[in-house]
């Protein structure tokens, strides 16, 4: 075998076809070539990547000297921060990283909610992925999950009550996202196939939620939650306001989530229920064993759109009073010792927000690549 | 969900009996054993949470001293954050007992809430901040400016007041919260930010460079701050008004923190022992013990005391005495005699 580039033999030496490939003539690959064609291709162009690069550069440099170089994370106070170096003053996260996770939840009692924490990936792992180790059985875990987190985070059974005014934080922030996300699926799933029902009262009752709950912000209902029931109930009766807020929030899920498995159910060809028919399956092993896996997955998207969607709109929750992790950190921003250090605080809060939203997203779209089965137009 | 259930048998059984009246808020308080305190969601120096989610501040030492007085110690108390829109209703569907959230005192929110505000315990108005830069030293000259504003607030109203009065114009730049303001007014995206003095003091504190600012000489609006109760309960009203006169009594008495212990041993003023209650049975009358105002100091120090730990020159919102100085010192600060 000899090297094209060194000796070329004359063009005869070869069989026809059997010419072995040549490497492209020097200067037409590589990054060179890249930068020439992408970034310098005319005189325009180059000083928009000089442009560029230099902006680059500058954000660059001053935003990484701002978040880490001249950044300050041990300190008592801003002024503190201040007098240490000129950057961030991370030691505002850093004094109420745990104020920021467990609320005002008791100290003695914060190993319950890492434990609910930790069994929570447990009893997910068998729902998420089907090739978890032991899923039939972990899947009775997973089942029972919502009662064991239950009393883990309330108490009782022996384990300390905790009142839920002592909730706060991303703990808060979790406890309403998961109830929401949990129990809106089913809840949606059973409102859109009422909503497609051959009763009309069925039909009627649904639709009427829907169109009612879809039609009302979701902070003029979590104001019902926090401020009209208590006017309904007699005094001196205290009907916990967060679980009136979770009430709210998970009707609100519920009715865009039937809209959006709706969207999936009228996807599905008439063909579909009528082979179901043929076959003489009732109308919930049609649904159960034919309609709904396909038309759930069709709207794997939408699903987590709305988990998405809910999941962030739990920060609401912060005008009736609910502390969760942007309202606690709001509330640090009050306190003299630190005021003023909002970018800090906003950006702590936005990167949670970010690292749970893009998880769920990334899974979502793991999902879709699972379950594809060659129907993609 | 066994809370849930017992939620419904307890509404269920509660419509049953729902005709009785319920007991006066002292009782309920009481027999509860934990005061509902209203607060703000977050206020410089007078709500806030420190590190280990404990509330403190100036509002918030009210509601310690408050439960102090009640139930014998300043722990026991369930602060209800709230907002500006949910403040009253949560204390009007009960769900709190006392409302301490720098709420102004109004007539129409005096009359038509059906709120029982019980005195001022900081003396407010609305004032302006503007740059240095600007070459502004009054209200007045601020003709055509544009003015960062929290919507739907009584500063709304006030400044659009004054400037029709002053025949001036201006151009609002609306706002939500402090923290937004403060950010357009340092970016220049308005000339002025106006909101209540307290909150520029504190706002103005945080600065970088805080000599480059000024606020204005004008206070364009009066904003007496003070704690409220529903209306139709005297009793409970007249525990939370005690209270609050009470630390004012204390600091014209001279009655502190470090020495109320030794001087409620008793001593030659018959001011300060019918304050301590080594004479006359005033806590008996208010429903409560003859101990209350010393364990009401002795949680949140007297008027001065708590104003200097929480607001005052030393704290980083560095606000002076001004109006809230005790009538001897020119203020307007002034109790009702206990006797």
């Amino acid at each position: 075998m000899s090297t094209a580039t060194d000796t070329v033999p004359a063009s005869g030496a070869y069989e026809p076809g059997s010419h072995p490939d040549l490497a492209p003539p020097p200067g037409t690959t590589g990054p060179i070539r890249w930068m020439k064609d992408n970034l310098f291709s005319s005189p325009l162009s180059t000083v928009l990547t000089l442009i560029s690069v230099y902006i680059v550069y500058t954000v660059v440099t001053s935003a990484g000297s701002w978040l880490v170089l001249d950044a300050v994370i041990s300190a008592d106070s801003r002024e503190a921060c201040q007098a240490i170096d000129s950057g961030a003053c991370w030691a505002v996260i850093v004094s109420r990283f745990n104020l920021s996770i467990y609320g005002f939840y008791p100290d003695a009692e914060r190993w319950r909610l890492n434990l609910a924490f930790i069994l929570l990936f447990v009893a997910l792992g068998p729902i998420l992925f089907d090739n978890f180790p032991a899923r039939k059985h972990m899947m009775k875990f997973s089942m029972a999950y919502p009662v064991i987190a239950y009393f883990l985070v309330v108490g009782g059974m022996g384990l300390e009550p905790v009142s839920t005014h002592l909730f706060g934080g991303v703990m808060l922030t979790l406890v309403i996202g998961l109830t929401g996300i949990t129990c809106s699926l089913p809840i949606g799933i059973l409102l859109a196939l009422g909503r497609y029902s051959k009763l009309p009262v069925m039909r009627m009752v649904c639709t009427m939620f829907i169109e009612f709950i879809r039609g009302v912000p979701l902070i003029a209902l979590l104001f019902v939650a926090s401020v009209m029931l208590n006017y309904f109930l007699p005094p001196g009766v205290e009907f916990d306001l967060l679980f009136r807020v979770l009430i709210m929030v998970t009707f609100f899920a519920s009715a865009y989530m039937a809209e959006v498995i709706r969207g999936g159910l009228q996807s599905m060809p008439k063909g579909q229920f009528e082979a179901a028919d043929a076959m003489g399956l009732t109308y919930w092993q049609a649904m159960r064993l034919i309609i709904l896996p396909q038309a759930l997955k069709v709207s794997i998207p939408g699903i987590v759109n709305t988990f998405i969607g809910l999941y962030k709109d739990t920060t609401l929750v912060l005008i009736i009073g609910l502390l969760d992790v942007l309202g606690i950190m709001r509330s640090s921003l009050a306190d003299p010792k630190w005021n003023g250090l909002a970018h800090e605080v906003y950006l702590y809060t936005a990167i949670f927000f970010f690292i749970s939203c893009f998880a769920m997203s990334r899974y979502s779209l793991y999902l879709e690549r699972k379950l594809h089965t060659g129907h993609k137009r | 969900m066994i809370k849930t259930i017992s939620g419904i048998a307890a509404f269920a059984a509660a419509a049953i009996v729902s005709a009785g009246v319920s007991a006066g808020t002292l009782d309920d308080v009481k027999a509860r054993g934990e005061l509902n305190c209203i607060v703000t969601t977050g206020l410089t120096g007078f709500a806030f949470t420190d590190e280990n989610g404990r509330w403190d501040g100036f509002d918030a030492s009210y509601c310690r001293g408050l439960a102090a007085a009640v139930l014998g110690s300043g722990e026991k108390v369930k602060f209800v954050p709230t907002t500006g829109k949910t403040r009253f209703t949560a204390l009007n569907s009960g769900e709190g007992d006392a409302l301490f959230r720098n709420t102004t005192i109004t007539m129409s929110r005096d009359v038509d809430l059906k709120l029982t505000f019980l005195g001022v315990n900081y003396y407010d108005g609305q004032g302006f901040m503007v740059p240095n830069s600007l070459g502004v030293s009054s209200a007045k000259e601020l003709d055509g400016a544009s003015v960062c504003i929290q919507t739907g607030t009584t500063t709304e109203l006030n400044l659009a007041d004054f400037f029709r009065a002053n025949g001036i114009s201006y151009e609002p730049v609306a706002i939500e919260t402090n923290e937004e303001g403060q950010t357009n007014y340092l970016a220049g995206r308005c000339d002025v930010y106006t909101t209540d003095a307290s909150g520029l003091a504190a706002t103005r504190a945080t600065f970088d460079d805080p000599g480059a600012h000024t606020v204005l000489p004008e206070i364009i609006s009066k904003e007496p701050l003070g704690p409220a109760v529903r209306q139709g309960d005297d009793q409970w009203a007249d525990v939370v008004r005690w209270v609050l006169n009470v630390v004012v009594a204390a600091e014209e008495l001279g009655i502190t923190q470090a020495n109320v212990d030794k001087l409620a041993k008793g001593t030659d003023n018959p001011s300060i022992n019918r304050v301590l209650g080594t004479e006359g049975n005033f806590g008996e009358l208010l429903g409560l013990d003859k101990d209350w105002a010393v364990r009401v100091i002795k949680t949140m120090g007297n008027y001065g005391e708590n104003f200097d730990r929480n607001i005052g020159p030393s704290t980083a919102i560095a606000l002076q005495r001004g109006l809230n100085a005790q009538w001897t010192d020119g203020g307007l600060m002034y109790s009702p005699p206990v006797r």
